[in-house]
């Protein structure tokens, strides 16, 4: 479902130029729980807002479902991203001033779901990651375990098919941490695709399939009870 | 609804900012609205004052020929008689009513020994009416059995009232004399704001019976004639058939313009009304221009709000928000804005034009410029340009917000 060929990222600044990814060829079948791993730098987050269309490749393609998503335009990138994503990041990004169900709302008044159903909705995502008595609280008024949570539930508000998380318990206790891990592993159970970057060897753990970058390159891709190991 | 909610939060979140915005979007509003009520209350101060002397009325007097016709010699005088003028009543249907002017440019009016000079003209019932010759309560004008009868009853102008009887005073019934013959006083001229005239004042004439004048006085052809055409659009019409028929009469060229000299007080009207809106506008644009500037400064603000909400939008775009809904959010909160302020503004402008009226100012001065006038047309015209200036004043921040990238947005501190 996800087929990246020779992807490229690069960043112009000025004089420098930075090769965040450096033809990077990737297949991501439906329902795969993958870990994407290496150093600070190596390029984890730029590849993470590409798959998640929050970007698009300086050369080389991307498609989803078979969409050709590295031609797309802005407003068919942001429809992409409301009705196939759902992103969760490090550090949360809610709406300050909003509710915890406002947040979850979010995605739905952008895909026009009706207010009843939007609300009702939303409110079924937070009892689902265990907030339901939270719904009226703004993110101020949350830990971060629970911010994290809100931001899951915003994530699967549309019931998209991919997951992505870049470093999700990155700024969270092992506790906290935890929660979340186990909410990736309910919803792969479900069925949906999670694409996780993480430092944390207990969340690859996890996962069936890890990816390792490096210098913008696929380095490894290892894949569980199956020993050919991958070096590109 | 969802952004209105939105809006709210940043109402809240940004107070003395959005209230100083707003106030600024008040006061060009009241601005704007003052200037054009100004300029309002002026053009119908002056064009009733323009009407005071009558409303689609011409006024004629005799002239001379500027052509040879008919073995006459260039300059022959035309004058026309009653009876000419009575004759083209029956004979012109553009002209609807028309009615001599006999002057008397000074009589000695007489009462109980004391004595003063004034101006007698001789006129037609129909006169008054043309020449908006409104009585005073209890008084009346001349009618057409005052005519019939060669009554000699008077109808004086309110200076004359007030300098030879005292103002305030009634004096109809009361007889004085008239180049000592006696006459009854029928009714005072109430006082009117007059901005133009020919033989002087209205307030300083007293009016008689036309048959009456004759019978008093020797004088064949009236000073002038004031006419009333049936339609002020075919005003040009009615005085080429009054022309036409002296022509005729007096075997002068028909082309030839000299041989009597209209006032077309219609044209006056229209034109002194066209330089008026004129005016109006100009005043309007300066006012505009005060609500430009607030508008440049709702501008600024929502340059500012965009830069300090990347963050918000980026998180918008990332859960699928399109560029389209970005632009109207921020429009939307432009229109907001300058709605709110622009109906703070019509409200203060208009509680200063209520002060204004409520003011006990009577002087010359204010007779002159009139009181500032608020009408619907004005609100029409003060809220699209509102519209207007809020509209651009939100896209182009807007659409700054909505160019912005995703990923940047959401790094942004
Ligand atoms: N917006 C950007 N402008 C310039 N360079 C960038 C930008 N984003 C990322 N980079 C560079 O691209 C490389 C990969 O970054 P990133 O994908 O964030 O790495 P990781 O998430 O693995 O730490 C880094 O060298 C980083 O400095
Ligand atoms: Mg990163």
């Amino acid at each position: 479902m996800i087929v990246l060929e020779n992807v490229g990222k690069q960043y112009d600044m000025g004089a420098i130029k930075v090769l965040a990814l450096d033809g990077v060829s990737l297949e991501i079948g439906a329902g795969e729980m993958l870990a994407v791993l290496g150093p600070s730098g190596s390029g984890k987050s730029t590849l993470m807002n590409l798959l998640g269309c929050l970007d698009t490749p300086s050369s080389g393609s991307y498609r989803l479902d078979g969409e050709l998503v590295s031609e797309m335009n802005r407003t068919q990138l942001a429809a992409v991203r409301n009705r196939k994503i759902g992103f969760v990041f490090q550090n949360f990004n809610l709406l300050g001033y909003a509710t915890a169900q406002e947040n979850v709302e979010l995605p739905l008044i952008y895909a026009r779901t009706p207010t009843v159903e939007r609300r009702r909705r939303a409110i079924e995502m937070l009892e689902l990651v265990g907030l339901g008595d939270r719904v009226k609280h703004r993110p101020a008024e949350l830990s971060g375990g629970q911010r994290q949570r809100v931001a899951m539930a915003r994530a699967l508000a549309n019931d998209p098919d991919i997951i992505l998380a870049d470093e999700p318990t990155g700024n969270l206790d092992s506790k906290s941490g935890e929660e979340i891990v186990a909410l990736f592993e309910n919803l792969h159970k479900r069925g949906k695709t999670l694409i996780v970057v993480t430092h944390d060897k207990n969340v690859a753990g996890h996962c069936k399939r890890v990816i390792t970058l490096l210098d913008g390159r696929i380095d490894t891709d290892i894949r569980k009870g199956d020993s050919n190991r991958a070096a590109r | 609804m969802h952004a209105i909610l939105e809006y709210y939060h940043e109402l809240k979140k940004e107070k003395l900012r959005m209230v100083l915005t707003m106030l600024g979007v008040c006061w060009g509003m009241a601005n704007i609205i003052l200037m054009l009520s100004v300029g309002e209350g002026l053009y119908r101060e002056l064009q009733r004052g323009l009407l005071s002397m009558g409303k689609d009325i011409v006024v004629v007097w005799p002239g001379q020929t500027s052509k040879a016709y008919a073995g006459f010699p260039v300059g022959r005088r035309i004058r026309f008689t009653t009876e000419d003028l009575n004759r083209i009543a029956g004979q012109v249907p553009l002209i609807e009513e028309i009615s001599p002017e006999f002057i008397r440019w000074s009589e000695t009016i007489k009462d109980n020994g004391h004595n003063m000079d004034t101006r007698i003209t001789g006129v037609l019932p129909c006169w008054g009416e043309m020449r908006s010759m409104v009585p005073e309560a209890g008084g009346r004008f001349i009618n057409e059995m005052d005519l019939k009868r060669k009554r000699r009853v008077i109808f004086i102008g309110n200076a004359v009232r007030d300098k030879f009887f005292g103002s305030g005073v009634n004096p109809v019934g009361r007889q004085i004399k008239v180049s000592d013959i006696p006459f009854t006083v029928i009714g005072v001229m109430k006082k009117k704001m007059q901005t133009n005239s020919y033989s002087g004042m209205d307030e300083n004439r007293c009016s008689i019976p036309a048959s009456t004048y004759s019978t008093m006085f020797n004088q064949k052809y009236p000073n002038n004639a004031v006419f009333r055409p049936v339609d002020r659009k075919r005003s040009e019409q009615a005085q080429d058939a009054f022309r036409k028929f002296l022509a005729s009469r007096y075997k002068c060229d028909p082309g030839d313009d000299s041989i009597a000299n209209f006032w077309d007080t219609i044209k006056s009207v229209e034109t002194q009304g066209k330089i008026l809106r004129g005016i109006q506008i100009f005043m309007g644009i300066i006012g505009g221009l005060t609500l430009i500037i607030a508008g440049i400064g709702v501008a600024n603000i929502m340059y500012v709000t965009v830069k300090e909400r990347t963050r918000e939008i980026g998180i918008k775009m990332a859960v699928g928000a399109r560029p389209v809904y970005i632009i109207s959010q921020f429009v939307l909160e432009a229109l907001l804005t300058v709605g709110i302020g622009g109906a703070l503004g019509i409200a203060l402008g208009k509680g200063m034009i209520a002060i204004v009226w409520a003011l006990p100012i009577e002087n010359e001065v204010m007779n002159f410029i009139g009181r500032p006038v608020y009408s619907p047309l004005l609100a029409l015209i003060s809220s699209t340009i509102l519209t207007f200036i809020g509209l651009l004043t939100g896209v182009f921040p807007a659409r700054k917000a909505s160019m912005v990238d995703p990923v940047e947005a959401l790094r942004y501190e």
